[in-house]
């Protein structure tokens, strides 16, 4: 049976890890490949590197960041933040990248994910969509709303037509944020995680507001996610990723046990 | 051992190439079909289309060179389209030929497949999931019961000869993961994603090799 993933973002600014493993036993907190390291270790099925660095100038940077994983971390490497053409996307991927995750040039230009995953699969296409509650009791199909910009600019798009659109552009997967949650460490929305992954039939990933090990179970049981994403809890040891796969291992989830 | 990994754009390979030398190998990126035929062991991955990874193989005249390699016996190992690219024609974009090497066909998982508990499966089928062994190929030993591998793919083979089994994958129905058929091992997983097991494959691989 697949097993439902769990997934560790690491934020990456400037090559070092900003919000990452906050641990002694690595040799360096900020260096991304000991953090990926870490993460394998303990039996993470994917790694999400979010790229923040502000300048698209320092784009080199991230590459070489994937680069030195892939090197040494043998799982699939999902790369967001920053894509705006496809010169991004065959760039990340020949670093070693599996993965590319789209976000504000998907709503600047949806035509983009359609190019994308012509030339380069579906599967490897990820679009992020960062949506918040916005118009309850109005007449669209849902009340989330799609926000660009990391959260800071909304766009007027409905998110469950939304991932629907990406789906039919050839996106091979969407990774959902809460906007509302993110940072709040109470949970996932989770009528938005479900309506969402009912309203596509490619793989959805929960992201946003994880604070404990019931979060995610019920990001995948009530949110009916395929993955789940956190940073925080990971991050400041709250549990690690082994605690957290024997706990929904113990609750009937199926999950890789390493 | 030395192995030969085929770079005909579509993909991954460098990340293949660095899980062979994680495993204790060496490994090269080959484009020519003088170096196709020049090979050692023979890798084929691949990620993408179907029809694309048949073109890409014709234009660059690879295909006589990896036919008649695998005919004469060398090692060969597909992973993800290199081993569905070996059967005689996909349904992907209408009808597509293949190389022929193996009969039978690749098809795409059904629309409408329910989980147990009444839930749409996502196509692509991504993620983790475990192999049921059905005929025990050297290139899986020492890989324990119940190991997981990456899989990302929305289309399975079909093989005519059930004997060509090597395991079957549970999505919805059983499809067949991996094939083994004397020199030829190929399988749907990625190994080179798949951290201590899909490495122990490789090596496994590599010893097959060098026993032939």
């Amino acid at each position: 049976m697949l097993a439902k993933r769990i997934i560790p973002c690491l934020d990456v600014k400037d090559g070092r890890v900003v919000k990452g493993v906050n641990f002694v036993n690595l040799r360096d907190a900020g260096d991304p490949v000991d953090n990926a390291r870490f993460y394998d270790a303990e039996g993470a099925d994917e790694l999400v590197f979010l790229d923040i660095t502000a300048s698209h100038e320092r784009r080199d940077i991230i590459l070489e960041v994937v680069e030195r994983t892939a090197a040494e971390v043998f799982m699939p490497v999902t790369v967001g933040g920053g894509i705006r053409d496809l010169d991004d996307i065959r760039n990340l991927l020949n670093a070693g990248a599996d993965k590319v995750s789209i976000n504000t040039a998907a709503v600047n230009k949806p035509d983009f994910v359609r190019a994308a995953a012509e030339k380069f699969g579906s599967q490897c296409i990820v679009v992020a969509v960062d949506a918040k509650r916005t118009r309850a009791g109005s007449d669209s199909e849902s009340p989330w709303e799609v926000f660009i910009h990391g959260g800071r600019t909304p766009t007027g798009i409905d998110a469950v037509a939304w991932a629907r659109k990406m789906e039919t552009l050839g996106s091979g997967e969407i990774l959902l944020t809460s906007m509302d949650r993110d940072g709040t460490q109470e949970g996932f929305d989770l009528p938005m995680t479900q309506a969402i992954s009912r309203a596509v039939t490619i793989p959805v990933i929960a992201s946003g507001g994880v604070g404990t090990m019931e979060h995610l179970y019920d990001g995948i049981v009530q949110g009916e996610a395929d993955a789940v994403l956190a940073a925080s809890i990971f991050h400041y040891r709250t549990h690690s990723i082994r605690e957290v796969k024997q706990y929904l291992h113990a609750k009937g989830v199926p999950v890789r046990l390493v | 051992m030395h192995v030969s990994i085929i770079d005909y754009g579509m993909g991954n390979l460098r990340s293949v190439q660095k899980a062979f030398e994680k495993s204790g190998c060496t490994a090269g990126i080959v484009t020519s079909a003088q170096a196709v035929d020049d090979a050692r062991a023979l890798v084929l991955p691949g990620v993408g289309a179907f029809r694309k990874c048949f073109e890409n193989l014709d234009r660059l005249g690879l295909i006589s060179s990896i036919v008649s390699s695998i005919r004469s016996g060398k090692p060969f190992l597909g992973i993800c389209l290199g081993l569905q690219i070996l059967f005689s024609d996909s349904e992907e974009f209408g009808s597509c030929p293949g190389l022929d090497v193996i009969k039978g066909r690749v098809v795409r998982f059904p629309a409408e497949q329910r989980d147990s508990g009444g839930r749409l499966l996502k196509i692509p089928h991504m993620g983790w999931n475990v192999l049921s062994v059905r005929k025990q190929a050297p290139h899986l030993s020492g890989i324990e019961a119940g190991a997981h591998f990456y899989f990302v793919h929305s289309y399975y083979v079909a093989p005519d000869d059930p004997a060509v089994i090597a395991t079957t994958t549970g999505y919805g129905a059983e499809f067949v993961s991996s094939i083994w058929k004397d020199n030829i091992f190929a399988c749907q997983f990625h190994p080179e994603k798949s951290q201590a097991v899909g490495l122990q494959l490789l090596k496994n691989f590599t010893s097959f090799a060098d026993r032939a």
